[in-house]
């Protein structure tokens, strides 16, 4: 009866949050709503028994929605509404209709044709947050750590990004040049 | 799911409730006094005997002063800050275990509302959502220096959320599970974390001030502008929300720290029992000592602190600990 009670309370407000991301002109209702969003969508792995995912769930997002903020905080004044640009409205429905039909598509097949097996089953006596340590580092593996490059390229760019100077390579220079590079640099600093 | 269960479970969420919203006003008044006693000065004297009715006096205060809504603001984000910083501090005492079980008249009762497997990282994650109280207050203020503390906040966020992480890190690949009644059990039988651990204690330690925003990494409300930063619009009970939420964060990390490094209530006894409450006294104290000691970092340093210094100790920690218990 909980969980009937707990699903359809956060089902509900998954839904009017995520809603309301979508359809408001102002800068500060969205990221809010999205944050709130994404913390009731943990409460379903909750439910499921998928403690540890529910946990990661709210410490991931409250952490990539916060930096969301602070790039919402750079870009609008947020406590005024945003003049949204809408472009051709038919693409929009057109295409948000073919990708929700899809989404349906996929998430109902396996349950159309009833091949569901369970490959890996229930370790006895491990916890949740064992089971889902051995299937990430048995059968997931590979995609866990192409993950992980991948998140270390884009540190890379990042750095590469912000970083200024990053063509120059005191190494490859000789003396005169980087003595050139802090005459310039000290010329700044005296005028 | 049995009733007595469900009643077991109420009674607990409404004294734990009680309790400390009590002593987050009970904590400011040992604030004021020891803030007064390390700058020799009196602190509350007027209000009742050494002042101790103060707390009350503030209680009436905060909760018959008109709640001002400026014109300007975002009203519903502005209203909702002070929620989400209380009920997620809150929400955050669930996982933790406050005293060892004991029995009420033959009825074994365990002083925690939910013994989850995940304990840990459900009270960091918590405790972590309870920062958007100050970054959304500050943001829909309508007001620069909110403004300015609400950037802080995302900056203090980004900074000490991977440190506290990784730092706990190592203790868990000891323990082997992330409950906080298992970090207990296990430290009753291998002695104390903190032996083992001590890099790892450091840096939780000063990650903690991070996340409650205790002085020196009090840089979230602008004290240093003579201004309450996030708070500046805000009036009566609606700061006082923000007041009872960082009050109360500051409770439940210090019944944290002692029961992930320092044995919490060990074997269970009432000498157990009492330990770890003095324990807690002890790091609720010495972030008011630090509050006397200590001026504020400014956030740049405390971004460099955090990803310079920190992170990569606890990086290295977390490696030799994993090659400690290969080999």
């Amino acid at each position: 009866m909980f969980e009937a009670v707990a699903f359809y309370l956060f089902a509900f407000l998954t839904i009017t949050m995520f809603y309301i991301t979508v359809t408001t002109s102002q800068a500060l209702y969205a990221l809010s709503t999205l944050a709130a969003g994404m913390i009731f969508i943990s409460a379903f792995f909750f439910i499921l028994g998928a403690d540890f995912l529910g946990a990661v769930q709210i410490i991931v997002y409250t952490g990539a929605v916060m930096a969301l903020y602070a790039f919402g905080m750079m870009f609008f004044d947020t406590t005024r509404e945003v003049k949204e640009k809408n472009g051709n409205k038919y693409i929009v429905v057109g295409l948000s209709a073919i990708a929700a039909v899809m989404v349906v598509a996929i998430f109902s097949a396996p349950i159309i044709s009833t091949n569901m097996q369970a490959f890996y089953p229930m370790v006895e006596g491990a916890g949740n947050t064992q089971q889902v340590g051995m299937v990430l580092f048995t059968k997931y593996l590979i995609p866990f750590e192409v993950a992980a490059i991948m998140l270390l390229v884009a540190m890379v760019a990042g750095i590469v990004l912000a970083g200024k100077k990053m063509d120059l390579s005191l190494t490859l220079m000789n003396a005169e040049e980087i003595q050139a590079i802090e005459d310039e640099k000290n010329k700044k600093v005296l005028s | 799911m049995d009733n007595a269960y469900l009643i077991e479970t109420i009674i607990k969420v409404v004294v734990i409730l009680l309790v400390f919203s009590a002593l987050a006003g009970i904590g400011t008044y040992f604030e004021r006094k020891i803030l007064a006693f390390m700058q020799r000065r009196l602190g509350p004297m007027n209000v009742g005997p050494y002042g101790l009715l103060q707390v009350a006096a503030d209680g009436i205060k905060l909760f018959t002063k008109e709640d001002i809504i400026p014109s300007g603001v975002v009203s519903p984000i502005f209203k909702i800050a002070p929620v989400i910083t209380a009920a997620t501090a809150f929400m955050a005492a669930a996982a933790i275990p406050f005293l060892p079980s004991f029995t009420v008249f033959g009825y074994e009762v365990h002083p925690i509302v939910a013994d989850i497997d995940i304990g840990i990282l459900y009270v960091l994650g918590i405790m972590a959502i309870g920062l958007f109280g100050p970054l959304l207050g500050g943001m829909a203020s309508a007001n620069k220096f909110a403004l300015l503390s609400a950037a802080r906040a995302a900056a203090v966020f980004i900074s000490y959320e991977v440190v506290t992480g990784l730092a706990t890190l190592a203790p868990i690949m000891m323990v082997g599970s992330l409950s906080l009644i298992d970090f207990n059990n296990y430290q009753a039988d291998n002695g104390w974390i903190i032996w083992s651990q001590p890099l790892a204690f450091i840096l939780f330690w000063i990650a903690a001030f991070a996340e409650t925003g205790r002085t020196p990494f009090h840089l979230i409300a602008n004290d240093h502008e003579i201004i309450d930063g996030f708070g500046t619009e805000y009036s009566g009970m609606r700061w006082g929300l923000f007041f009872i939420g960082e009050y109360a964060n500051m409770f439940f990390i210090s019944f944290v720290i002692p029961i992930i490094f320092l044995g919490g209530f060990g074997d269970g006894t009432v000498l157990g029992a009492f330990a770890l409450l003095g324990k807690m006294a002890f790091f609720f104290f010495f972030f008011l000592w630090t509050r006397a000691a200590w001026p504020d970092v400014r956030p740049d340093q405390l971004m460099w602190l955090c990803w310079k210094v920190l992170m990569p100790l606890a990086v290295i920690n977390v490696v030799i600990t994993g090659f400690v218990m290969m080999f």
